[in-house]
């Protein structure tokens, strides 16, 4: 199911040092044409279609269309997503839709906790910085 | 030249990349789960003085096996006894695997997942009725795990989450934690790179960036090597388009395999495989379906063949791992071919069967027509989120036939084969266990032995791994491996400490290497010329040929799908000597742009680790794993002779090849064996 770009929207990401399909892309497929400052995928029949590019593009330029070698056309499934959630909307060859939305995450972006403070107490053993003291097998359940 | 004759993509090489050369004190390579753990947790036990970098091919957010996202964690310990757990993965892969890793990675899974949710990844709640929320709903009303909130499980390991973020929310404590300016994307790293003074010990690796023109030279003095397994290495099902396809992620190329090895560290199990059974062309998670929606498979004609009375006959033929509640992969598989090579396919999904006896069972139970409807798009969307979440392309594949899940079933059919440490299976590089009195201590060499010191440390001093890198310990999966990453985060600090006077030295220039690195693209300059087409020349071959040749000599003689999996002494030596000629015609593979460049170097490891995956079951005279590789010559699974890791190692000086059986022993119970 390989990303495809829509040359109307695509503006190349205005020549920024940051193209985001091409951030994005983790098979490196997605690259930008720097003369018609437009983006494409180089190589889609090694495409995942993980929709990295397609959730990423600031312009909604970029959509996938089904691997030509088992899917019938007509159909396609393209997604929005946001801070907190993505909406996936759902066309059949048939042209019932279909629309799911998912929470994607419950806190606010770059606010993970890196516990940059946090020091390990004893590098000589096996417990890692945040974890409880650590099982060990029960020796009844050992094998003899 | 009268006609155009340029590289393909967007960024062309130059024969003189210009070289950059790094001084670190800690390398870790790769960036998926792993990786991520790695970064989050090595600053904890360092001091502010040491020098770490982590360099990934792609960009941390959206690298690795997670990168789209996952329905479900399939590691979560919580209540369960962990001796359950190492004994529920030593029998899904027939017995032979190290039980004092599984532990290890059991007692120390769920401080991750914990993580994840503290850092925003949404996970599946039961409120106090026993109904299901989700993520956000969950995170609202219900406790936090740690709190001793109830996920939902759907087997006894695995509890579900929406999960498209999850790669974004790992990485984003990862990169702080380790700082930006340390994480290097673009950069692939093909080669490592031993000390000059010292045996049998990693100085440093060296890799290019694909952005630009340049190689990067690494001298760490403590690696990690963790970027995943291998795809793309026997012909796929779909061979145009729906080539990446793949089940696992595409750009998997064995890198964490072939680089450790090439160095001298002994790999286990690489005879192991995985075919996982899967929806037909989509590759979508069939999990979910068996497990929270109860579903079950027919073959072509409408029977439940799994629960027949004939498969329970055949399971006996595999005791004592035939026996258990929960069929390993590999048998299941089994059964599954059975009924296609009788003739008895296609096998189908029953999905119309199981959603609808949800929605009877409700009825059943009085439930009144609005409510019945609310719950049918609640179901609707669990089944379509599993997909959205993780495999979108599934989705892509049911919209473009018109497939409503409650109406017709879906098929299901075998994978071409894959290699990995993480998921069912558990090829990879044999490592040290933890120092615990419990793990046996043995005499002799490493490629022997369970534990030396450093727990996940390869036999190679200084070089460690994770995730699907560690061999013969399958079933961490996305946590698990994260998980592993902090283990040998902490690892790898303490070697750096006890080995303070170690100062790396490469027995290479600098421009040695990088003339090794870009040889694809001199090739490419030199001669260019000798044909009007850039991509059919007289004296370089391309990659995407190349790997067409790999995929070709693979499926037909070792064990792919055009054979349903089965290979011979005969057909495996026919497929060896092919592969020998493969990996000489590598030198010969060109590159016109970055991109051709990294595809490359990802063929000359797919070579080499599949090589390695053939010469172990050329080795091990038996069928170790019915369902996902037979031998017609030793068609039994044969505990007698072969309950035993096959481990081998390559050794860089000699060039040289050894295969050899390393006892397995049991740490866990063995009455009951489940």
């Amino acid at each position: 199911m390989p990303s495809f770009v829509d040359p109307s929207k695509c503006d190349g990401c205005k020549g920024g040092d940051k193209t985001a399909c091409m951030y994005i892309c983790p098979n490196d497929l997605m690259v930008l044409n720097t003369e018609e400052m437009k983006a494409y995928n180089q190589e889609p029949d090694a495409c995942w279609e993980c929709y990295s590019c397609v959730k990423i593009c600031p312009q909604g330029a970029i959509a996938v269309r089904g691997y030509s070698d088992f899917v019938p056309l007509g159909g396609q499934v393209h997604p929005m997503r946001s801070s907190d959630s993505i909406m996936w909307t759902v066309k059949f060859r048939n042209g019932n839709i279909k629309r799911f939305k998912f929470p994607i995450r419950t806190t606010a972006e770059g606010s993970a906790n890196a516990y940059l403070d946090l020091k390990g107490a004893n590098l000589d053993d096996e417990l890692l910085s945040t974890e409880k003291p650590l099982k060990n097998p029960d020796p009844a359940k050992m094998a003899k | 030249m009268a006609l155009p004759n340029k590289p393909i993509g967007e960024i062309a090489a130059v024969v003189d990349p210009e070289i950059v050369e790094h001084d670190t004190d800690v390398l870790i390579v790769g960036g998926g789960m792993s990786a991520c753990g790695t970064a989050f947790e090595i600053k904890k036990w360092a001091p502010a003085d040491m020098k770490i970098t982590l360099v990934d091919k792609a960009a941390m957010e959206r690298s690795g096996a997670v990168a789209q996202g996952l329905s479900a964690i399939n590691t979560y310990i919580g209540d369960n006894p962990i001796e359950n757990y190492v004994k529920m993965v030593r029998n899904d892969l027939m017995g032979i695997v190290r039980e004092d890793l599984i532990y290890d990675l059991g007692r120390h899974v769920d401080d991750s997942v914990h993580l994840f949710e503290e850092w925003g990844l949404p996970i599946w709640k039961k409120d106090d009725a026993g109904h299901t929320l989700n993520g956000a709903v969950g995170k609202a009303k219900a406790k936090t795990l740690t709190e001793g909130g109830q996920p939902v499980r759907t087997g006894k390991w695995q509890i579900m989450i929406n999960g498209e973020s999850y790669k974004c929310i790992v990485a984003e404590p990862a990169k702080a934690a380790l700082g930006e300016e340390n994480c290097l994307e673009r950069i692939f790293i093909v080669k490592l790179l031993l000390d000059k003074n010292n045996d049998n010990t990693i100085a440093g690796a060296v890799g290019f960036s694909t952005r630009e023109n340049k190689v990067h030279v690494f001298k760490c003095k403590v690696m990690s090597v963790a970027c995943g397994g291998a795809v793309n290495i026997f012909r796929p099902r779909s061979t145009g388009e729906g080539k990446g396809r793949a089940w696992y992620p595409v750009w998997n190329a064995g890198s964490t395999y072939t680089m450790c090895a090439q160095v001298g560290a002994t790999l286990t199990m690489m005879e192991n495989r995985f075919t996982p059974a899967r929806f037909k062309d989509g590759y979508g998670p069939v999990g979910a379906w068996f497990l929270l929606f109860k579903g079950r498979v027919q073959n072509g004609l409408g029977e439940f063949y799994a629960n027949s009375d004939s498969a329970t006959e055949e399971l006996k033929k595999f005791m004592p791992y035939g026996a258990s509640a929960v069929t390993p992969t590999c048998l299941r598989n089994h059964l599954m071919l059975n009924e296609l090579k009788e003739g008895r396919g296609p096998i189908f999904m029953a999905t119309d069967v199981a959603l609808n006896s949800f929605l009877d069972a409700k009825k059943a139970e009085g439930m009144d027509e609005k409510a019945l409807k609310k719950y049918w798009k609640e179901l609707e969307s669990e089944a379509w989120e599993d997909f959205l979440d993780m495999s979108v392309g599934q989705a892509g594949l049911w919209a473009g036939l018109d497939i409503e899940p409650e109406k017709v079933g879906s098929e299901i059919m075998p994978t071409e084969p894959y290699m990995l440490g993480s998921h069912s299976g558990c090829c990879g590089i044999w490592c040290s266990g933890p120092d615990e009195d419990w793990v046996p201590a043995i005499d002799g060499p490493r490629s022997h032995k369970y534990k030396w010191g450093y727990n996940r440390m390869t036999t190679v001093n200084g070089l460690f791994t994770a995730g699907d890198g560690v061999g013969a310990s399958g079933h961490k999966f996305s946590s698990g491996s994260h998980a592993e990453g902090r283990i040998i985060a902490k690892q790898m600090v303490k070697y750096v400490r006890d080995h303070a006077d170690f100062t790396p030295e490469l027995s290479q220039t600098a421009q040695e290497l990088a003339d090794e690195v870009y040889a694809p693209v001199k090739l490419y300059h030199e001669f260019i010329g000798a044909s009007t087409s850039a991509d059919v020349n007289p004296n370089y071959v391309k990659p995407a040929g190349l790997m067409m040749r790999l995929m070709k000599a693979t499926d037909e003689y070792g064990g792919g799908v055009a054979t349903y999996y089965m290979t011979s002494g005969k057909m495996l030596n026919i497929c060896l000597d092919l592969l020998r000629m493969l990996r000489e015609d590598a030198a010969k593979m060109a590159a016109g742009d970055l991109h051709e460049l990294l595809r490359c170097w990802e063929n000359y490891h797919r070579i080499w680790c599949v090589e390695t995956h053939i010469r172990h079951i050329e080795f091990r005279k038996e069928s170790r794993f019915p369902g996902f590789y037979y031998r017609s010559d030793f068609p039994q699974v044969d505990d007698e002779n072969w309950k035993c890791f096959v481990n081998s190692t390559f050794d860089p000086k000699t060039e040289e090849w050894k295969c050899e059986k390393v006892p397995c022993i049991n740490i866990i119970e063995t009455e009951p064996w489940i």
